[in-house]
């Protein structure tokens, strides 16, 4: 379908009359179109639906004084060829308002990428085409085996071109799509969940999840009770990024050094240096890696702990944040790696944790188990305690007891209380690291590989009776 | 004086792009189209240590068309305000429905609702935030961060301030057309310290709660800034001192800055009847408060009421109509301890066999579809009921929960984990300083039903929050929630640190 609007000026024209508008002494524009296309079913039917389209533009002037440099951000959806003046105008005038910015920095220096001229590129609806219908096929399979299907699926692209005073031009293009599909018992005390993050759907098979989710509706046929306490787990790469997603998110360097975070050293500074883990495992970052790409450099709508509008452009490499079980860095900005005297590494938008001499599948390490808990993923996972980074939450979907190598049942869901840092040190054992989609973030960060984690002591705090 | 509706909001071509994707809809043979035209206005300040370290102003504007097209939904959007686009838009939302007929095995059909030929409604604030200098605004939050500062036991501070005015119109195809405003704040400060005799942090943040007032109330009304600001660091030191708590079962007095969230999670979430039906099984969860269960299942103690509303003055899920076009109402969710009543849209109201929707459809952006969203769920006070401090008077041995942090709770709404901002031990009736370490862990129906009771009028705080989550794709919704302080008996309490396995 279309969604072009011949009568507005493309997003690079945008950019470049808006930079030529302004009056400031440095100026970064952000122009970003995204398309999206959503299905959403319950109870073996589709409930919501959806084909979007926005826009929206960012200005960020700067402004040299006697005192520092200060920024004005300002932001909107839509903005038709006459309104990008009043764009530009209103984010001088909020330059012109604040005080120096603490993060000011040299606008980043370029030129215009090889791709700059081309156009964004989009989704629509039918990027459905085959897995609709094999949707339908499964809800059909599922009302006769009598399980409840539930589940969303979206196709999300972004493109994204960023313009700088100082003659940078880049584009960037992120297709991001997920699905997540849940089978549940008639009386709903059974309960499955599978869900795979995907670039462009050509690699998400509807009826292999099915079957996955069949497998494990099998699985919770036999009930099991079992009291809270540290059980032996199994954590699936799911689990596993549900954790890992949250103790990168924590690592703003400038929280660390000023004593706020599980990164922080007792007296001062940070753990960078530090030992996590005695295993020389890696925990990192990297725009190329494959199936996993994202944006190769800064994109920042506004300054904060962690970002700031001066990097906006700033080129993004391959970042260790762990590397051979040491602390190695923390997300920086050029302002906070000054402060903190580490290296000048942003946050990037994917995460990948390699162990050496990795064991398999997770399947594998269920055949390795002689007694264990094997779980599904992880839900509403909340921050109990900063200084050790005790995070909350429960397993949801299915945790399955293991003995002698195999699954024997479903056991009642968990409240846990644990912490990813800890969990580093910890760990006995690892799979192969695969893409994972995190059930608790992964809507908001689906881009992460995992390898499957034993725990030989996982907390399991409280029964929870969800189902 | 009640505010009007801004002429800027007014002057886009609201009725233009209605009638032409309404019209459009009609001829493709939809049995219901609606369409919404959306303007957030948004404004974020953060300041770090007194200074500024980002500020973001952000606008979003586009429209939705929503059809039911052969039983099935469809829905697009758009940010081009065009008639051509509008017309476009309303074709492409009945393509949508076409393409998911294949999947859909139940009928779509809305619960009725009376016409409101052409109504407005604008929210109780006094000042515009969006008529304030930014720099004014920074300069306040930087005077209170050095208030803050000037303390020894303050070694950082953080700041922020949100800000929106969101501007809806609506207009269907039976008639109904609505144009509202309303203005909301969620002004926040910490102070953060370390004792350096043990290396340990901690921090304590104001318990101002998120409003929906304007600039007003960073200027007094209704919170005393200048008395919390003042009392944060000494909090903040004593928390530093504090011994940590021994885990085990204690008698509980939850401040109204503390239980809000308690309600929002066990109550306010379980008593959406979209949940309760399964609609969000894959992501925010299910409900044990299911259908069968209306009428009898005790939810907590006799003297438990709780209501629904999207009328409370000042609450930030009030409105005059929902994003349906239904007009606010306030209801029972829970009488006497029995579970009595359930959020409703259209469609879940109908599916129900209810007769009416009470108005809970909301959408978070001009982009999303609206569903059913969060009322202003609170809980009642006692008519001539105790203070707080007569509560306290009661207990033994106990905790006095002030203030909220970290809060998790299971997909079906049963087994919940409550950190706070601080915790003070009770000891024959009186506080005995603060404790640190303190979680609050139980199941629903076991906490409310251990509830003995609940404090009167002057107890009462209306709570809340900006950033309730739901849905796929992800929306985000204001809700708040009104309680007074309550006795609860017999609640386990962990210690983290012990948690941590330290």
């Amino acid at each position: 379908m279309s969604t072009s609007v011949s009568s507005d000026p493309t997003l690079q024209e945008t950019v470049e009359r808006a930079l030529s508008l302004s009056q400031a002494d440095g100026c970064v524009v952000i122009a970003t179109e995204s398309s999206s296309a959503n299905l959403r079913w319950a109870n073996n039917t589709l409930t919501t639906n959806g084909v979007m389209l926005t826009r929206s533009l960012t200005v960020v002037s700067t402004i040299a004084g006697k005192t520092g440099t200060s920024a004005g951000v300002v932001s909107r959806s839509a903005v038709s060829v006459d309104e990008i003046d009043a764009v530009v105008r209103a984010s001088e005038a909020a330059a012109r308002d604040n005080d120096a910015a603490e993060d000011a920095q040299p606008l980043i220096d370029g030129t215009a990428a090889p791709d700059w001229d081309e156009p964004p590129a989009q989704t629509s609806i039918q990027v459905f085409d085959t897995f609709a219908p094999a949707l339908g096929d499964a809800f059909a399979k599922a009302r006769d085996s009598g399980h409840r299907h539930y589940g969303y699926v979206e196709h999300d692209v972004s493109t994204v071109y960023l313009g700088t005073s100082t003659g940078l031009r880049l584009r960037h293009v992120q297709p991001t799509g997920f699905v997540t599909m849940t089978a549940k018992t008639p009386d709903l005390s059974g309960s499955a969940w599978v869900g795979q993050a995907t670039r462009d759907f050509t690699d998400v098979d509807p009826l292999a999840l099915a079957a996955e989710l069949d497998r494990r509706m099998q699985w919770s046929e036999r009930k099991l009770e079992l009291a809270p306490g540290r059980y032996e787990t199994l954590l699936p790469p799911t689990a596993v990024a549900d954790l890992l997603i949250y103790a990168y998110w924590t690592m703003s360097a400038r929280d660390a050094h000023d004593g706020q975070t599980v990164y922080s050293k007792p007296g001062g500074g940070t753990r960078v240096g530090e030992r996590l883990s005695p295993v020389d495992l890696a925990l990192y970052s990297d725009p190329a890696y494959p199936g996993l790409q994202c944006a190769p450099f800064v994109v920042a709508h506004s300054s904060s702990s962690a970002q700031s509008v001066f990097d906006n452009g700033l080129a993004l490499d391959r970042t260790h944040w762990i590397r051979d079980g040491e602390l190695t860095a923390l997300a920086t900005t050029r302002h906070s790696a000054e402060l903190t005297g580490l290296a000048v590494t942003p946050f990037v938008d994917n995460l990948v944790l390699d162990v050496p001499e990795p064991q398999g599948s997770i399947d594998d390490l269920v055949a390795r188990t002689d007694r264990g808990l094997l779980l599904t993923c992880l839900w509403y996972i909340r921050e109990v305690d900063p200084q050790t980074l005790l995070l909350t939450g429960l397993t949801r979907d299915g945790v399955y007891l293991v003995e002698k190598g195999e699954v024997v049942g479903q056991v009642n869901n968990f409240r846990f209380n644990e912490s990813p840092v800890d969990l580093l040190r910890r760990f006995s054992e690892a799979g192969a690291t695969s893409r994972a989609f995190s059930r608790e973030w992964g809507d908001y960060f689906p881009r992460v590989a995992a390898p499957a984690l034993r725990v030989p002591d996982f907390n399991m705090s409280t029964v929870s009776q969800a189902s | 004086m009640p505010h009007e509706i801004d002429q800027d909001f007014l002057s886009l071509p609201l009725r233009a792009l209605a009638d032409a994707a309404l019209t459009r809809a009609r001829e493709l043979g939809v049995e219901h189209a609606d369409f919404r035209l959306e303007r957030v206005r948004s404004q974020n300040l953060s300041l770090r240590d007194a200074k500024l370290i980002g500020t973001h102003d952000g606008e979003d504007t586009g429209f939705a068309v929503r059809v039911i097209k052969d039983g099935t939904w469809g829905f697009a959007s758009s940010v081009v305000l065009t008639a051509d686009e509008a017309v476009r838009v309303a074709e492409r939302a009945v393509q949508v429905a076409e393409v998911a007929a294949g999947m859909n095995a139940e009928r779509i059909e809305l619960a009725d609702e009376p016409v409101y030929s052409d109504v407005t409604w604008v929210s109780s604030y006094d000042v515009d935030p969006f008529t304030i200098d930014a720099a004014d605004k920074v300069a306040l939050l930087a005077e209170w961060s050095n208030r803050l500062l000037s303390a020894d036991a303050v070694a950082h501070t953080t700041a922020s301030l949100h800000q929106v005015k969101e501007q809806k119109f609506y207009a269907d195809t039976r008639g109904t057309v609505t144009t509202q405003q309303r203005v909301r704040l969620n002004p926040t400060l910490e102070a953060f310290g370390a004792d350096p005799e043990t290396g340990r942090f901690d921090s304590m943040r104001t318990l101002a709660p998120p409003v929906g007032r304007g600039w007003e109330y960073l200027t007094g009304t209704s919170w005393n800034w200048d008395a919390e600001l003042a009392e944060l660091p000494s909090l903040l030191l004593e928390k530093l001192k504090a011994p940590s708590v021994e885990a085990g079962t204690y008698d509980l007095v939850i401040d109204p800055s503390n239980l809000w969230l308690t309600i929002h999670e066990s109550i306010g979430h379980a008593t959406e009847l979209d949940r309760a039906l399964g609609y969000e099984a894959n992501y925010a969860g299910t409900s044990f408060a299911t259908p069968d269960k209306l009428g009898t299942l005790r939810y907590g103690s006799q003297i438990m009421h709780v209501t629904g509303d999207r009328t409370v003055e000042h609450g930030l899920a009030t409105i005059g109509y929902d994003d349906e076009g239904v007009a606010a109402q306030s209801w029972d969710i829970v009488k006497d301890g029995i579970l009595v009543g359930y959020q409703l849209d259209r469609r879940i109201a109908k599916a129900f066999g209810y007769d009416r929707s009470n108005g809970c459809a909301f959408a978070d952006s001009p982009s999303h579809i609206a569903i059913q969203r969060m009322a202003n769920v609170s809980l009642q006070p006692a008519a001539g009921g105790p203070s707080t401090e007569e509560l306290i008077s009661g207990v033994e041995r106990g905790i006095y929960i002030v203030g909220d942090r970290s809060w998790s709770i299971d997909m079906q709404r049963y087994n919940f984990q409550f950190t706070g901002q601080r915790f003070y031990k009770i000891d024959h009736g009186r506080l005995a300083g603060q404790l640190r370490d303190v979680a609050y862990q139980a199941t629903t129906t076991d906490f409310w039903g251990s509830m003995e009771a609940v404090g009167g009028p002057q107890t009462w705080v209306l709570g809340g929050a900006f950033n309730c989550g739901k849905a796929q794709p992800g929306q985000i919704a204001p809700v708040s929630h009104g309680c007074p302080s309550a006795l609860f008996r017999g609640v386990r309490i962990l210690n983290t640190t012990t948690e941590s396995g330290r």
